[in-house]
């Protein structure tokens, strides 16, 4: 078997001479008999590694739509943009891979300082003044932000926006059940949120506004709006924004907006079947006691040196036990590390340039695929990195004849917003040529055919 | 990786001036930190501009003007600023961060109650596979057949360690596993017509579980430890009743030690309706010898970036699957992947259990930690797995005891994983704090323990060798620690919190960093 377990038997034997042992089995002497497992467990002994990493690649062999393999023009909240070969150096530099959260601030500060940056980044993309060190993902991310806005307002009802990623209205559901928030859908009409003129439902004006931007579809909201309403209201503003689009976009903050959510998996981090991604959390001054995890601070040492450390602790768990603003400890922290990494990687000029280049492949993809007898648009309201159209059939054949033709030609609507069956969301990111485009328009007017 | 020097190799530098970010703008690629003394720059502070290093593929995708692509009413005014510089900086930057971080890789890291074990490298090569690591989580069932095998076979595995009939997946961590069990106690309850508004939790738990008792809508009611430091058990039973809907457990506890009377606990809280979770922070302990099914638990959290070392990134990316007995089932996340029969071409699908609590991953959980899990338990197999506890709780009694005269051991006997010391004898003859100790034990090249936790132990050290520290290791560590404990009682508490003098940065104005807040680069000035 492989193991990573150093003692020899001798060793073993000494070390139990020592504790006055005569075996390890004596060791669990405390565990009553009545619950001690009686056999061995039912699983098969250990291996030596190439014997693992062979069944593993057997089950990777498996998966057809990995992209190696097979295009993607998948998005909704995932995208297949370049990882260079530098973020993935650094980024798994094993200082930062095999570190726990950073509590000794004397020998963390690696981690410390390249969350700050992250930090930094984040508030910097969001136009908002406090990020935090990350959450699990974007949906974690939305979760949050509604707790927080309901905290802040003491009023339970939060409008969510249907063109929001339905993967986080199903998690705001789940969690709703144990915080007692009502979550209300706005529903869409031509692809962005139609919000009701009068405010005044049976409950109550909302504590919190939830929209994306740009939204599941695609489409870029009148943002404008949901700050009047907000205003109108009470309510906080919470913009779910793509992070990477927000390169060209005005931010969050520049919106009105006091909290921001999005999902960072595009800055660096692998498809990786939907995890580990990112959970983006930014806020307004006003809100930072109340804000979920962990936050890095800069301060000073001993000797008056730049030091980083975590802070604001008295809002988390481990202090505030029952009455903290979150119950997260462990986060998403390498991946924040990668956000940075890649971010620098990006640069000012990057960023803007990535996006452009998703904006473009999208506008060139979009031209091509409304080209074919039969699909239409969606919504006519503005796109920028991905879009939605309507098929003749039900996506999800679709989806299956073009993996024989060799793309994940998009994701279903079903299921995603009303009436979504020949829904198809389609993303092309900087990754995709004009090659690659022409033939999976060419695949699809044979699939929907 | 790399072999680059720890935390001692910063102490050959010259001692430390003010050297605060002072790099000019453009940087220099100085290795200033790794001599020591000097703090690293900024990205920020490194930033020239017109630098850059992006480079993308070449596509032949027209270039269209921004303007044809942003509506002007949505379009940002100027770019983000994030920073301008060459590859070149941005390696020497991240790179001199890592060396000013300690880690397993470097060093014994034991940290109590988080497992800080060796990460075998062969997981990395498994999350670094093309076919796992680039499928994208909305691709249908049909074209991701392995990545659903892969996810059935660690819910088996996990179900066959835990002795429990199925898993979720999805909890992205610890404590969001907690919240996914309370959720479905809550569920559980009310499919039973139940109105139930209370938890228990001991003192000594973490703290993640009260916060997560508020979150599932629940109250927490505190239960206190006995003098042997375990739960209370007259004290339980004088607060159990039809409210509560269920208590939180850690077995071996926060003490390290095994809760001897889980089955008379167990057999008491479900006599009054309530469900039993088993907070797996310290499932290390008892791999292969007992199994939280087999104790009476009904809902069990693995910490897979603890137990099968996935590993822990600084603070995450983590795994909680969540395991649940029978009667539970109905009541998982979904969807989940199920096998639809042994011999189809499509032998996996999702599926959404019958009276689902719902969704609670964006995806299907940390899927290449899941990966990394499932491969480091197959390389160990279910006999390594129990070699893993043994050997663990081996080397914990081991420190405990070559310790016991060094140190108070508030609770003496055979403990389980891990072993809470007390500097409480040290306070009180020299006023030296278990947090001095902890200092002082960085310039020895080790991590520091656990301190202050559990709450329940005045000045606790909690140290947890793992199973991977060799036995000359642990030596070392053992006697760092005397070699502390002597120092103290003849230098006392001053010269003691004048430590660390050799580490990257020395003791950091805590008070100072939440006063005047500097949450980002921006919040400087």
């Amino acid at each position: 078997m492989g193991t990573y377990i150093p003692h020899t038997d001798e060793e073993l034997a000494d070390m139990l001479a020592f504790l006055g042992l005569s075996s390890l089995d004596e060791l669990f002497d405390a565990v009553p008999e009545a619950v001690k497992l009686q056999h061995a467990l039912e699983l098969a002994d250990g291996v030596g590694e190439p014997d693992v990493v062979a069944r593993m690649d057997g089950y990777a062999d498996r998966n057809r739509a990995r992209s190696d393999r097979m295009v993607c023009f998948a998005g909704g909240g995932a995208y297949d943009h370049e990882i260079p070969a530098v973020t993935q150096a650094l980024a798994g530099r094993s200082e930062f891979v095999t570190s726990y959260t950073p509590y000794q601030p004397e020998v963390a500060q690696g981690v410390l300082q390249a969350v700050f940056e992250f930090q930094t980044m984040v508030a910097r993309i969001a136009g908002l003044p406090v990020a935090n060190a990350s959450l699990y993902d974007g949906g974690s991310s939305a979760v949050e932000a509604v707790n927080l806005g309901v905290a802040a307002t003491k009023r339970p009802t939060v409008w969510v926006s249907e063109g929001i990623h339905p993967h986080w209205r199903q998690m705001l559901a789940t969690f709703a059940v144990g915080t007692g928030h009502r979550i209300v859908t706005v529903p869409l009409v031509d692809g962005v949120t139609a919000w009701p003129e009068d405010p005044s439902d049976g409950d109550g004006p909302p504590g919190v506004v939830l929209v994306g931007y740009p939204n599941y579809l695609g489409c870029l909201e009148d943002l404008a709006a949901v700050r009047a309403l907000c205003d109108r209201t009470g309510a906080l503003m919470v913009v779910g924004a793509d992070p990477l689009a927000a390169g060209l976009l005005r931010s969050a903050g520049d919106w009105g907006a006091d909290v921001m959510v999005g999902e960072g998996q595009a800055f660096g981090t692998a498809l990786g079947f939907g995890g580990p991604y990112l959970g983006l959390f930014a806020c307004s001054a006003a809100h930072v006691r109340r804000l979920p995890g962990r936050l890095v601070g800069e301060t000073v040492d001993v000797e008056d040196r730049v030091a980083y450390v975590t802070t604001l602790r008295a809002r988390e768990q481990d202090i505030r036990r029952e009455k903290a603003t979150s119950n997260v400890c462990t986060n998403q922290t390498l991946m924040a590390v990668t956000a940075a990494v890649q971010l620098g990687w990006l640069g000012t000029s990057g960023l803007v340039e990535v996006a452009t280049r998703c904006a473009r492949a999208t506008r060139y993809t979009r031209d091509a695929v409304l080209a074919v007898d039969g699909v239409t648009p969606w919504a006519e309201a503005p796109v920028l990195r991905e879009f939605a159209v309507q098929l003749p059939r039900p996506a999800d054949e679709v989806i299956d004849r073009m993996a024989d033709a060799g793309f994940l030609a998009g994701i279903s609507l079903d299921g995603a917003v009303a009436d979504g069956d020949h829904g198809l969301l389609i993303a092309a990111t900087e990754r995709r040529t004009v090659e690659q485009i022409d033939a999976y328009a060419a695949a699809l007017a044979k699939a929907v055919a | 990786m790399s072999g680059d020097p720890t935390v001692s190799a910063a102490s050959t530098g010259a001692p430390g001036g003010r050297a605060a970010s002072t790099g000019a703008p453009g940087g220099r690629a100085a290795s200033a930190p790794l001599l020591g003394g000097e703090s690293e720059p900024t990205v920020f502070e490194l930033s020239h501009p017109g630098r850059r290093a992006w480079s993308f593929r070449t596509t032949g995708i027209p270039e269209v003007p921004v303007e044809d692509l942003v509506p002007a009413v949505h379009r940002r005014a100027t770019p983000v600023d994030v920073a301008e510089v060459s590859e070149r900086d941005l390696v020497g930057h991240f790179t001199r961060l890592s060396h000013r971080q300690f880690s397993v890789d470097l060093g014994a890291y034991p940290l109590g109650s988080c497992t800080m074990k060796y990460n075998p490298k062969v997981c990395d090569t498994v999350a670094g596979l093309p076919g796992l690591a680039g499928v994208h989580p909305a691709a249908p069932a049909s074209l991701t057949q392995g990545w659903l095998g892969l996810l059935v076979e660690l819910e088996e595995t996990l179900c066959e360690v835990t002795g429990m009939a199925a898993a979720t997946l999805q909890p992205a961590a610890g404590a969001a596993g907690e919240l996914t069990g309370l959720l479905l106690i809550r569920a559980w309850h009310e499919a039973q017509g139940h109105v139930r508004h209370k938890v228990i939790i001991p003192d000594s738990a973490h703290g993640t579980n009260p916060a997560s008792v508020t979150l599932g809508g629940y109250e927490v009611v505190t239960v206190p430890s006995d003098d042997r430091g375990c739960v209370d058990m007259a004290a339980l039973r004088s607060v159990l009743d039809e409210d509560v809907a269920g208590i939180m457990l850690t077995n071996p506890n926060t003490l390290g030690l095994f809760e001897e009377d889980i089955a008379e606990i167990a057999a008491a809280v479900h006599e009054v309706g309530g469900l039993l979770y088993y907070d797996g922070a310290n499932l290390n302990a008892i791999l292969g010898v007992v199994r939280p099914g087999d104790m009476g638990f009904d809902i069990v959290h693995m910490n897979l970036h603890k137990t099968f070392a996935t590993p822990h990134g600084g603070g995450g990316p983590g795994a909680g699957p969540v395991a649940v007995s029978e009667r539970l089932v109905p009541f998982l996340p979904g969807p989940r992947p199920v096998r639809t029969g042994p011999e189809s071409d499509a032998p996996y699908a999702w599926a959404t259990p019958e009276r689902s609590i719902g969704r609670v991953h964006t995806w299907h959980g940390n899927a290449l930690v899941l990966a990394r899990a499932l491969a480091y338990i197959l390389v160990n197999g279910g006999d390594g797995l129990k070699r893993i506890a043994q050997v663990a709780v081996l080397n914990a009694n081991w420190i405990r005891r070559r310790l016991h005269d060094a140190y108070d051991v508030p609770f003496d006997r055979t403990c389980m994983h891990e072993v809470v010391l007390s500097a409480r004898t040290l306070k009180a003859d020299h006023g030296v704090r278990a947090l001095d100790i902890a200092k002082r034990l960085l310039e020895e090249g080790f991590h520091a323990p656990t301190v202050y936790f559990p709450l329940i132990v005045e000045e606790a050290l909690m140290i947890e060798p793992t199973e991977t520290e060799s036995p000359q290791t642990l030596e070392a560590l053992a006697t760092a620690l005397e070699t502390i404990a002597a120092e103290a009682a003849d230098l006392g508490a001053e010269a003691m919190a004048a430590h660390p003098l050799v580490t990257p940065v020395r003791r950091v104005d805590e008070a100072r960093a939440a006063r005047s807040l500097i949450p980002t680069f921006d919040a400087r000035n």
